[in-house]
């Protein structure tokens, strides 16, 4: 047993040990003999998510390998005494996650805080579960007090260091809410890490993190969540450049899935920041109905109004009423949540009229949307410069901006949100 | 030909969309501290110290080239991968060490703008303070794609030394000859300018910034060609620059009498009998090129201390989120500002400090980057192909050389 505890926040762990303190820690054979120190400590994560299984130890030439169960106990007075001195050559072992070599010193996604940081020492709770001592990683500590531990470990007593430490305010992530990032899909299967928590993230704090990362990090992510996430965090990294880049890492179906999830004005900004060759690749792997959505736009010049909208929009025949509205919404719940205008198009497909959704819910059911119709229509064609559109968003306090061909037919609309973006990036 | 026109153009296209990193940290690499050592040596000893600028200029390239490589690869700062791959122990005896050399080179910025502006009777007390608030706010309050346009307008401000050069009428068909034919003579101030100039150029800091102003810019592996002509080209026109400078010297000062000046002020006014606007435009360089320098080193130094120990950083990130890279950033300018200030201030003294532990710190650093630049799991197929591992080793070497030749001549006697 150790005789110092912790700072208490563990009411559970009897004590609490570092992973400085665990390095070149002495380990004992039956005969209280020292055969060598503890050179890095392992988890198999196939076999439990949090306790520590494996610890390497280094004596003579080869490094061996002490499985938990070979252990009585652990102390930092004595180091750890076993109970079993029959230890293997240790061999890479593939599905081992070293503290060490994997953890220390590297970035992993803090979940709970939302962003990348850098781990400087793990701490592990020391539990006697009857017939020996069991180590379990409890936090990952990435503050000033580990920064401390790990800079004075070796140069002062341990003792002294743990007294000093506690005037340092704590700063560690619980170990359920750190996700380790590695690059190699082989391994991650191996390792049994997934992403799965990063898929629950509000997109925009995943993407901040994403550009945190480093390229191949920042693949693995992607290639392993699921497609919808993927678009939704894609489209809010902000930098088109780097948006490029992830795509291009990616396989070319792992792409389409992910563009077809995005909003096609957003997937047409994206593809046309491709390569030609990649931008076709990807197109050639998605679904008809989205490719086609897609391929329409990317046809309009960036800097138009053309390549500025989406098609996703609502229309209803000219002399449809408040009820035939509500009807055809009632299939489409997935648009209500930035729905706010309604057009209407005569028999030759000709734009006549934009109504405030608002305006319906005063209406009776057999109201004519026509009569609900803002008064001025304001619309700009395909080919309207960029500058033109935000002005009118200013000028007339606009939503949405509908936006028609040469002969006057509904091709898209531009909403405001478009136009933040827009003018964010200048 | 239209096709031939068309891929120039995409050529032009991609050149610009990393022109940054490379051009700004070559141009910030002639601080006051470089323009005091290359106007020195054109004062004292004329033309013929311009045949070394066509080696530095290829050890220059060969350091900065390997910084961007690993900057576009991995996606990762210097120091970052100097902890992935080293620890913390390491990193943090580093991270001091630049912390405390790069304080010394700000201090060396300001003194520069002090003397630049005190040629035009404008007293420290004022110039000091207000570069000092400019830079801050300038970094804190602008957002980095700006920033790097305002530093890239700051780098056409150097052109002041081309046209000075030109000034001042020296003799070209000397300075042609001296530039390619080395003369070397045992004379210790002789070598010791040498020295000076190959220390001067390479500079801890530059690897710092340069690739993490390269993974800033999102530079990927793709661009990469266009970004290692960026910094190709920086480089050779850092020693352009160089070379004018000197030259301005030469033709100023030397071949009037040879002397030693005492800081790069004095050569600005050594240029006056060759008209007023020789001598304002050099002092308007070395102005220049202190404040720019001014603005990036403390900028720098606090991002890769916070890259490297895992500290939030970045000007977009609020005082309260980042508030240790807030802490070493406002720090270095104070304190950097604040002694150029203190009356009997040993400040050269700490120049030449400075420049020691530039030497003790620099190979370290050159060290860790060929390692780091040879792991196959870091680089891929991007490692050193293995004739450039031996240019790489050979400049590591050399500079080690030349280095703790400086440090040991600048412990025993001095500059000049």
């Amino acid at each position: 047993m150790l005789g110092l505890s912790g700072a208490g926040a563990f009411s559970m762990a009897d004590n609490l040990l570092y992973f400085t303190e665990l390095l070149s820690m002495p380990v004992l054979d039956l005969k209280h003999r020292r055969i060598g120190r503890v050179k890095d400590a392992a988890l198999v994560p196939r076999e439990h998510a949090a306790r520590i299984e494996r610890f390497l130890v280094g004596g003579g030439d080869t490094w061996l390998t002490l499985r938990f169960d070979q252990i009585q106990s652990v102390t930092l007075a004595a180091g750890i005494q076993l109970s079993d001195e029959q230890l293997l050559p240790y061999h890479d072992d593939e599905y081992m996650l070293r503290i060490g070599r994997d953890l220390l010193d590297q970035q992993i996604i803090d979940v709970t805080g939302r962003k990348v940081v850098r781990v400087t020492d793990v701490t592990m709770a020391v539990q006697h579960d009857g017939e020996r001592d069991i180590l379990t990683v409890l936090e990952v500590d990435i503050g000033v007090r580990s920064m401390f531990r790990r800079l004075m470990q070796g140069v002062l007593p341990w003792r002294w260091v743990r007294r000093l430490q506690s005037s340092i305010p704590p700063n560690s992530i619980r170990w359920e809410f750190a996700n380790v990032v590695e690059p190699d899909p082989l391994r991650r299967l191996r390792l049994n890490i997934s992403y799965e928590k990063l898929e629950d993230m509000h997109p925009a704090d995943l993407a901040d993190i994403v550009e945190d990362l480093g390229p191949a990090q920042r693949e693995a992510i992607f290639d392993s969540i699921d497609s919808e996430a993927a678009a939704d965090a894609l489209s809010e990294v902000e930098d088109p450049k780097m948006q490029a880049s992830i795509l291009e890492a990616l396989e070319p179906e792992k792409a389409a899935d992910i563009v077809e999830e995005m909003a096609p004005d957003e997937a047409a900004d994206v593809l046309s920041e491709l390569q030609e060759e990649t931008s076709e690749e990807i197109l050639e792997e998605m679904d008809s109905e989205p490719k086609v959505e897609v391929q329409e736009l990317l046809e309009f010049d960036e800097d138009t109004a053309g390549g500025l909208m989406n098609t996703e929009y609502v229309v209803l025949h000219d002399n449809a009423t408040v009820a035939d509205a509500m009807a055809g919404l009632k299939g489409n719940e997935e648009l209500l949540e930035s729905l706010n205008t309604l057009f209407l198009i005569d028999e030759e497909e000709h734009l006549t009229a934009a109504i405030p959704l608002a305006r319906l819910f005063l209406a009776g059911g057999d109201t004519r949307l026509k009569d609900l119709a803002s008064e001025t229509l304001i619309q700009v064609t395909v080919d309207e410069k960029h500058d033109r559109v935000t002005e009118y968003f200013d000028k007339y306090n606009l939503l949405t901006l509908p936006v028609v061909d040469d002969e006057g037919k509904l091709a898209g609309v531009i909403t405001a949100d478009d136009i933040i973006s827009l003018l964010r990036q200048k | 030909m239209r096709k031939v026109l068309e891929r120039f153009r995409s050529h032009i296209l991609v050149f610009l969309a990393v022109l940054g990193p490379g051009f700004i940290t070559a141009m910030v690499d002639n601080d006051s501290g470089g323009i005091y050592t290359y106007s020195a040596a054109g004062a004292k000893f004329g033309y013929l110290p311009l045949w070394t600028l066509l080696p530095i200029t290829i050890v220059l390239i060969i350091t900065q080239e390997m910084c961007s490589r690993m900057g576009a690869v991995t996606g990762k700062g210097l120091s970052d991968l100097i902890r992935e791959e080293f620890g913390l122990r390491i990193t943090f005896l580093l991270m001091a060490l630049l912390v405390f050399v790069n304080l010394t080179n700000v201090m060396t910025e300001f003194a520069g703008v002090a003397s630049s502006l005190e040629l035009f009777h404008i007293s420290k007390y004022i110039s000091v303070p207000l570069a000092a608030i400019g830079v801050w706010f300038l970094v804190v309050e602008g957002n980095y794609t700006g920033v790097e346009k305002v530093f890239l307008g700051a780098s056409v401000i150097y052109v002041t030394y081309i046209i000075s050069g030109f000034l001042v009428r020296p003799d070209w068909k000397a300075a042609a000859v001296n530039s390619v034919r080395p003369i070397l003579m045992l004379d210790s101030s002789y070598i010791y300018m040498l020295i000076g100039m190959v220390g001067t150029t390479i500079a801890p800091w530059m690897q710092f910034y340069l690739q993490s102003a390269v993974v800033e810019k999102g530079i990927t592996v793709k661009e990469y060609a266009a970004s290692r002509l960026e910094v190709t080209v920086g480089c050779i026109m850092t020693n352009v620059i160089a070379f004018f400078i000197i030259v301005a010297c030469a033709g100023a000062i030397w071949s009037v009498a040879p002397k030693d000046i005492k800081d790069a002020a004095d050569a600005a006014v050594g240029l006056k009998p060759f008209g007023q606007y020789a001598f304002l435009l050099f002092s308007a360089g070395l102005l220049n090129a202190s404040v720019f320098a001014a603005s990036i080193l403390p900028l720098s130094t606090a991002y890769s201390v916070c890259e490297g120990l895992g500290f939030e950083a970045g000007v977009n990130r609020r005082i309260r989120e980042a508030p240790v890279f807030y802490f070493l950033y406002t720090s270095l300018i104070v304190v950097g500002g604040g002694v150029v200030l203190v009356p009997k201030f040993p400040l050269v003294r700490m120049i030449l400090l400075s420049q020691v532990l530039n030497g003790v710190l620099l190979p370290l650093i050159l060290i860790f980057m060929v390692i780091l630049i040879n792991k196959r799991d870091l680089m891929g197929e991007w490692v050193n192909p293995r004739w450039f591992n031996w240019a790489s080793w050979a400049t590591v070497v050399i500079m080690i050389g030349l280095t703790l030749a400086l440090t040991g001549m600048s412990l025993r006697q001095g500059p000049g």
